[in-house]
């Protein structure tokens, strides 16, 4: 579980690094939300990962999840999605007011 | 328990929101409303300051949720100071923005407080994941300021500023994640305990989350290399927004300041000082590459922009020399160049008003309105932000210089500090001379209004503030040497966040068992 966990979250982090570094807006913000989801799921691995744990403490149960990475999680995720939907009517705003969706607001001189 | 501490938080939280539900067809309600709950911010502020005056550490915990298992809020020196400061550049740029800036667009006082309710949320919190809650907050309100106003450069420059901002952002989740993952607790005085008793290969990893938090705070300070966001944003920006992001790369600057010499300082075991290697001379690089755009600077706004930079060079540089002195002129400098850098893009805007089409470019044009104001507003601001005697610039620097006289890195102290001193000298002389000097007679038509006298009270309020520092160098500079000596000793800090947890157990395992 610990290398197809490890490995989603590389596979993740790397589309979206790949694709933040393309020129184009779009792109951008899908490689913002890739990262993100990424983050997301590293901060929940940094509970342990470990399955078939009671989610509430009650009497007689010794072993739960550690709770504050969830909390941690719901919190990034609340804030990742503002921010994408953010970013996403800026780069809407961009591609109207100045014409096109490359991220410098121009068309470079040489082609790409 | 005193509640004043959430008052910084709360009440902008309610400003804004009121704003937002009760004002927001009248501008003029919006403007008593933010201008209210701003000023009340500055008393509350004041009223924090003397509460932390003599090294009173207030620990307020949401909720009553003890630390570390709940989130606190800390009230140290350190961070009453850093409220004041906001409270104060805050209020002087909303008396610039009432005068018309504020209307070119919709909701400028509600994420005007918004604003504020992060960069004092960020000063005032006492847990790693709710600094980055309130990192969030101010970001969030900083995009729609720095948009305020529309028009093309702004959503250029926004684009850029957003999406580095955003990837800051995750970087800092990972590294949070990290230090949670290796350590457990999030809380940071906690954290300044437990640090140090993690050894072996746990401690590389602790060290790695350490650092990657290091290039966010760098992002968001503006050090070299992460730092060329900032000309275009803040060159941007309309004036009041720009000046109180004066105060937005002292967030990253705190921030070093209390995990670094706070968390990881001389007594976090293997992780002891680990950013100051990597500090010292990035700061000084940092310096340098601020002066240099600050001469090549073909505007006043890039000019300023540069300034902006090079004083988180200097202020940094004090801080990676780690000890009490350095801190303490890290401080004084702190204060002095948010409120100088404040009241310059402030200024600048005044002048580009008066210039006809050239604006705030530096090349030959007609002479403004009212060359005996501006220029002699110009010229104090510019002398206190080179560092000559007698402004607060120069106690800073001396204050820094001083304490570097016993430290192996003298000479490139030295050697950086005066040169890049002597450098920015020439660039705001040249900037002036050809603004004010160089000038086609007679004056540009069609004759431009005269400077409206709120505006110039801003500007006026600011310099007074940092002229203040330098008179009252005396008192100000004991209070940031107590502010740096309960930084490096960090104890009381500990002891007064930690004190109500030891009724619980230590023992509580986190993560179920492992690791």
């Amino acid at each position: 579980m610990e290398l197809l966990f490890a490995t989603a979250i590389g596979v993740l982090v790397a589309a979206g690094v790949y694709l933040l570094l393309r020129a184009r807006t779009f792109p951008v913000v899908l490689g913002l939300a890739l990262l993100s989801y990424a983050v997301n799921f590293f901060i929940f691995a940094m509970g342990r990962l470990r399955v078939g744990l009671a989610p509430i403490i009650r009497e007689g149960v010794t072993e739960y999840p550690d709770p504050i990475p969830q909390a941690l999680v719901l919190t990034a995720i609340v804030i990742g999605f503002a921010m994408t939907a953010f970013v996403l009517i800026l780069a809407l705003r961009a591609n109207f007011d100045l014409g096109n969706d490359h991220v410098d607001g121009r068309e470079p001189e040489v082609g790409e | 328990m005193s509640h004043w501490i959430a008052v910084p938080i709360v009440l902008p939280a309610f400003a804004g929101v009121a704003i937002l539900l009760g004002a927001r067809t009248s501008l003029r309600l919006q403007r008593a409303i933010g201008l209210a709950a701003t000023a009340a911010l500055v008393l509350v502020a004041v009223v924090l300051l003397r509460q932390a005056y003599d090294g009173t550490v207030t620990v307020y915990a949401l909720g009553a949720w003890s630390a570390p298992f709940g989130i606190v809020l800390v009230l140290d020196r350190l961070s009453a100071m850093m409220v004041l400061m906001t409270a104060l550049v805050a209020i002087c740029s909303q008396i610039y923005a009432v005068t018309g800036p504020d209307a070119r667009g919709a909701n400028y006082h509600a994420l005007f407080q918004f604003q504020l309710m992060g960069l004092c949320g960020a000063f005032l919190t006492g847990d790693l994941f709710n600094l980055f809650v309130f990192f969030e907050v101010l970001l969030i309100a900083s995009y729609g300021l720095l948009l305020h106003g529309g028009g093309r450069d702004r959503v250029r420059a926004g684009i850029h500023y957003v999406v580095f901002n955003l990837v800051g952002s995750a970087l800092f989740l990972i590294g949070v994640g990290t230090i949670y993952g290796v350590v457990g607790t999030l809380n940071m005085a906690d954290l300044a305990v437990k640090a140090a008793q993690v050894s072996g290969p746990e401690a590389t990893l602790l060290s790695s989350g350490a650092l990657i938090l290091l290039v966010v705070f760098a992002i968001k300070a503006a050090l070299l290399p992460l730092g060329f966001w900032l000309p275009l944003t803040y060159g941007s920006a309309t004036a009041p927004v720009a000046a109180l992001f004066a105060i937005m790369t002292k967030v990253g600057i705190y921030a070093t300041i209390r995990v670094y010499v706070l968390v990881f300082g001389a007594g976090a075991g293997q992780a002891a000082n680990l950013a100051m290697p990597w500090l010292l001379p990035l700061a000084l690089l940092t310096l340098i590459l601020g002066t240099l755009g600050a001469v090549a600077g073909r505007n006043l706004r890039s000019l300023a922009a540069y300034l902006v930079i090079a004083s988180v060079g200097t202020m940094l540089t004090a801080v990676a020399l780690g000890t009490v002195a350095s801190l303490s002129a890290a401080l004084y400098y702190m204060g002095h160049s948010t409120f100088v850098l404040a009241g310059i893009f402030l200024l600048v805007d005044l002048i580009a008003r008066q210039r006809g089409e050239a604006t705030d470019q530096l090349r030959r044009a007609g002479a403004v309105r009212q060359p005996a104001l501006l220029g002699g507003l110009f010229l104090a601001a510019v002398v206190a932000i080179a560092g000559l005697p007698p402004t607060s610039g120069f106690v800073g620097k001396l204050l820094l210089l001083r304490s570097a006289l016993e430290l192996p890195s003298v000479i490139w102290i030295f050697g950086v500090v005066l040169a890049t001193g002597f450098l920015s000298l020439v660039a705001v002389s040249r900037a002036g001379s050809m603004v004010f000097w160089n000038v086609e007679l007679p004056t540009a038509a069609p004759d431009p209004a005269r400077a409206k006298p709120l505006r110039v009270v801003a500007i006026v309020l600011l310099l007074a503030l940092a002229t203040a520092m330098a008179v009252f160098a005396g008192p100000v500079v004991e209070f940031t040497d107590g502010a740096a000596y309960s930084l490096l000793h960090p104890d009381d800090y500990i002891e007064a966040v930690l004190a109500e947890s030891n009724a619980i157990p230590a023992s509580v395992e986190h993560g179920g068992g492992a690791p």
